[in-house]
């Protein structure tokens, strides 16, 4: 076998001899300009046109979402309006299933009380999984099937390669690949789907950029967060009527500092670790396409409603358990919740939150979904058992609890830098096949969040602003 | 009649001409072979981005950007 | 003298047949991908959106069909990991049948990539989907005779509206059972190309299956790409496919 082996490799290799490099060239430049010549005389033949081949329309609109003036601000623009409509779309539903859930919930916890259940049973079963499933259904749901839609019939559209094309002199300057803002768009929905996403990256180095940043982008599970925050604290500051508008504001400029995160560490990455020029890159803009609206609305919507059950089932209930049970286990006259928050809150202090928002953020490793959900049930059963079903009654328990204004902000940076969630560190796994770069996915983002929050919150004490 | 010979990334939109040769090599010269940018194609400039880099071009029916440094490595024959 | 499809981690039904699906990106291939399959793959609109490779099956005329997605690629000459694994696929896969979605507003660019396919396998049938939109914008395609100079089955579809699939289905059906035997056209080569193909041809025809074409590798190494001839290699995992070739060198030896 070797031999046979041994003389293919010899014939190999004496035509690298006989054939030079440059003949090689002209052989290549000969074959493909013939197929495209073939190619050209067949579409001549079956091919006629009678006007300019390509959509005027198309020409018109890209030369509006592309324009050197507009071409940014209509992109902002566009995010902008899809949480807006996320934002107000999500009001009602969001209060009617927190409603319907908790008066479900008492009348689950009559059942309990008729059937005398144990008290540590109900504790677990229905304060601890019920509540989590109730919270991550009820806040985060809407949002998320609303977002996801919206955002997915721009996809459809064609818009996201424009995208693509008006940002990429930034990642070009970062020494990173203009598909990167594609794959980021990916990452809106989902950053494990965004990781997957990079393989349209052809070189390594920049495609693993793109992995390691992907998360800076806020996907659907954590929108919700970011999005409730806003309307209590930062939407709370002005007239009501505005308050939706200063929400999206500010969901707007978070993302924004997203991205100018991400540029300044795909470029820190590429000057350090992953060193190296940008390659190659083409990026072709297709034509637009009605999307089919209709089905596009009610698949994803279904489709994501699918699958925010399902995560709520698969994490959220048992993180809910676990919190309940973290929560009522004592040691000495502390519960175990508690002594962890303890160990945290100095830590969490000096970045402008607290001992159990960073242990949420710790539980809700597996999901970003269930962090805002484990955190608030950490406060209601540190404090007085609360019907939250609005986002007054929410309001009322984080102040009850010492936040400010700087607390929320701390959280929404510390929530959009993080390192992702369980499922997408996995996907990095499986895409770089690398511990190393799996492990750096994780610690990176983390550092990165402790920093900026750090700076803000030590600049905001420094100043007095709080 | 005058012919010039500029590279891709001088074409103003709108302008067009054939591609007179490559003078990029290596992998880069395969994927703008492969992108149908032989000798002979016709091509034209639609667009800046709004950085003024990349730019798109209508090549073969396709309207496909390319990075300034890429694109000078084409040259074009405008007559 | 089989490869099997498990290299490719597929693992087709004993009765089922093979069928792959290539395109250039945003031609609607993986719309013609879930028309045909009744799958509801996200079809997203931006180049590269086939990140996972798909597979779906259907049921024609009592046929069982396995249809594979490739990735949607410009050309197969292997410059990008895509490319090669559509490549790879057509080649090595050894698909009953290979489908080539084509836009039907933007046909120059998409022969390039059918000519390709022909070079590798004679079993080909051209999609020629997107003809609504061709009509919007008063693009006359003639099907019959792209038909004739391609010597491929044509079929014109709209798969969003499910328009010509069941021709497709057809078509597909009969080439890869043979009913419909394909002449594809050939792309003429500089005369100094062909020959220097034609000589290599011999000299590397004890090295690989039968049932590769010998002629497109010869092509191949010769414009400096010998990845195709190294996949074959790697993938030749079975000594009884070894020996095979091993009698032939011995052949060629003497």
């Amino acid at each position: 076998m070797g031999t046979l082996n041994s003389s293919l490799s010899s014939l190999l290799s004496n035509l690298a001899q006989e054939i030079n490099p440059k003949e090689t060239q002209e052989i290549r430049d000969s074959i493909v300009g013939s197929i495209y010549s073939c190619a050209e005389a067949i579409a001549e033949k079956v091919a006629h046109h009678e006007l300019e081949r390509r959509s005027e329309l198309d020409q018109k609109i890209d030369n509006v979402v592309t324009s050197r003036l507009l071409g940014i601000p209509i992109m902002l623009a566009l995010l902008g309006a899809i949480l807006w409509i996320t934002i107000t779309g999500a009001n009602y539903p969001s209060e009617m299933l927190a409603v319907g859930l908790f008066w479900l919930e008492d009348q689950i916890t009559k059942l309990f009380i008729m059937i005398n259940a144990p008290a540590w049973l109900h504790g677990v079963l229905v304060l601890g999984m019920y509540r989590g499933l109730a919270w991550v259904v009820s806040v985060m749901l809407p949002p998320m099937a609303i977002f996801f839609p919206l955002f997915t019939l721009l996809e459809d559209l064609g818009y996201l390669p424009r995208v693509a094309f008006n940002l990429d002199r930034y990642f070009k300057k970062a020494c990173a690949h203009g598909k990167q803002a594609l794959t980021m768009c990916m990452g809106f929905g989902c950053n494990a789907a965004g990781v997957i996403s990079c393989r349209i990256i052809e070189s390594p180095r920049e495609r693993l950029i793109a992995i390691l940043t992907n998360n800076f982008v806020p996907c659907n599970g954590r929108f919700p967060t970011l999005i409730t925050l806003s309307m209590i604290f930062l939407g709370g500051t002005v007239a009501t009527s505005y308050s939706t508008a200063a929400a999206t504001a500010s969901v707007v400029g978070l993302v924004l500092v997203g991205v100018g995160i991400t540029l300044l560490i795909s470029w820190l990455l590429s000057k350090t670790v992953l060193k190296g020029v940008p390659s190659f890159f083409t990026l072709e803009l297709p034509p637009y396409r009605k999307p089919q609206v209709g089905r596009i609305l009610v698949r994803s919507l279904l489709d994501r409603t699918i699958f925010v059950l399902m995560r709520a089932v698969v994490v959220a209930a048992p993180a809910g358990a676990i919190t309940w049970i973290l929560a009522n286990i004592f040691i000495g006259d502390l519960s175990i919740l508690a002594h962890l928050a303890g160990w945290l809150d100095p830590f969490g202090r000096l970045l402008g939150m607290d001992g159990i928002i960073l242990m949420a953020f710790i539980l809700g490793l597996p999901a970003n979904e269930i962090v805002l959900p484990i955190m608030i049930m950490s406060y209601v059963s540190a404090g007085a058992i609360l019907e939250l079903d609005s986002l007054n009654a929410l309001r009322t328990l984080l102040i009850d609890n010492g936040w400010t204004w700087l607390t929320a902000l701390s959280m929404m940076l510390f929530s959009l830098l993080h390192y992702p969630c369980g499922t997408t560190l996995l996907t990095i796994y499986k895409e770089t096949k690398s511990m190393k770069w799996t492990v750096f996915s994780a610690l990176m983002p983390l550092a990165v969040a402790i920093i900026v929050t750090l700076l803000v919150a030590q600049t905001a004490f420094l100043l007095g602003l709080v | 009649m005058s012919v010039s010979i500029v590279p891709l990334s001088q074409l103003p939109n709108g302008g067009s001409g054939r591609v007179a040769s490559l003078t990029a090599q290596g992998l880069i010269r395969r994927h703008l072979l492969d992108l149908g940018l032989v000798t002979g194609s016709w091509v034209e400039a639609i667009r800046r981005s709004p950085a003024g880099d990349p730019a798109a071009f209508n090549i073969r029916g396709a309207i496909i950007a390319l990075r300034n440094e890429d694109a000078n490595q084409i040259l074009i024959s405008i007559d | 003298m089989e490869l099997t499809y498990v290299d490719f981690g597929l693992k087709p039904l004993p009765d089922q047949l093979v069928i792959a699906l290539a395109g250039n990106p945003n031609t609607g291939k993986s719309t013609v991908f879930n028309a045909l399959t009744g799958l509801k793959q996200h079809t997203g609109n931006w180049p590269g959106k086939t990140v996972l490779r798909a597979e779906g099956s259907f049921i024609h005329r009592n046929n069982k069909i396995l249809l594979v997605d490739l990735p949607g690629t410009y050309s197969l000459l292997a410059t990008s990991a895509d490319e090669q694994v559509a490549r790879d696929f057509i080649c090595l896969g050894r698909p009953n049948a290979t489908v080539v979605v084509t836009d039907a507003t933007c046909l120059e660019r998409n022969l390039n990539l059918v000519l390709q396919v022909m070079e590798i396998t004679p079993k080909v049938v051209v999609c020629v989907n997107l003809m609504d939109e061709a009509k919007r914008r008063k693009i006359r395609v003639d099907v019959d005779t792209l038909s004739r100079e391609l010597g491929v089955p044509c079929i014109p579809t709209t798969a969003r509206d499910g328009v010509g699939l069941d021709k497709l289905k057809d078509a597909i059906l009969d080439v890869a059972t043979g009913v419909t035997v394909t002449s594809p056209r050939r792309v003429t080569y500089e005369p100094y190309i062909k020959q220097a193909a034609t000589q290599l041809e011999a000299r590397i025809r004890p090295f690989l299956p039968k049932w590769v074409n010998h002629y497109w590798i010869a092509l191949r190494l010769l414009e400096g790409d010998s990845s195709i001839i190294k996949a074959i290699w790697s993938r030749l995992e079975d000594d009884s496919v070894r020996a095979v070739i091993k009698e032939g060198t011995a052949a060629w030896a003497r």
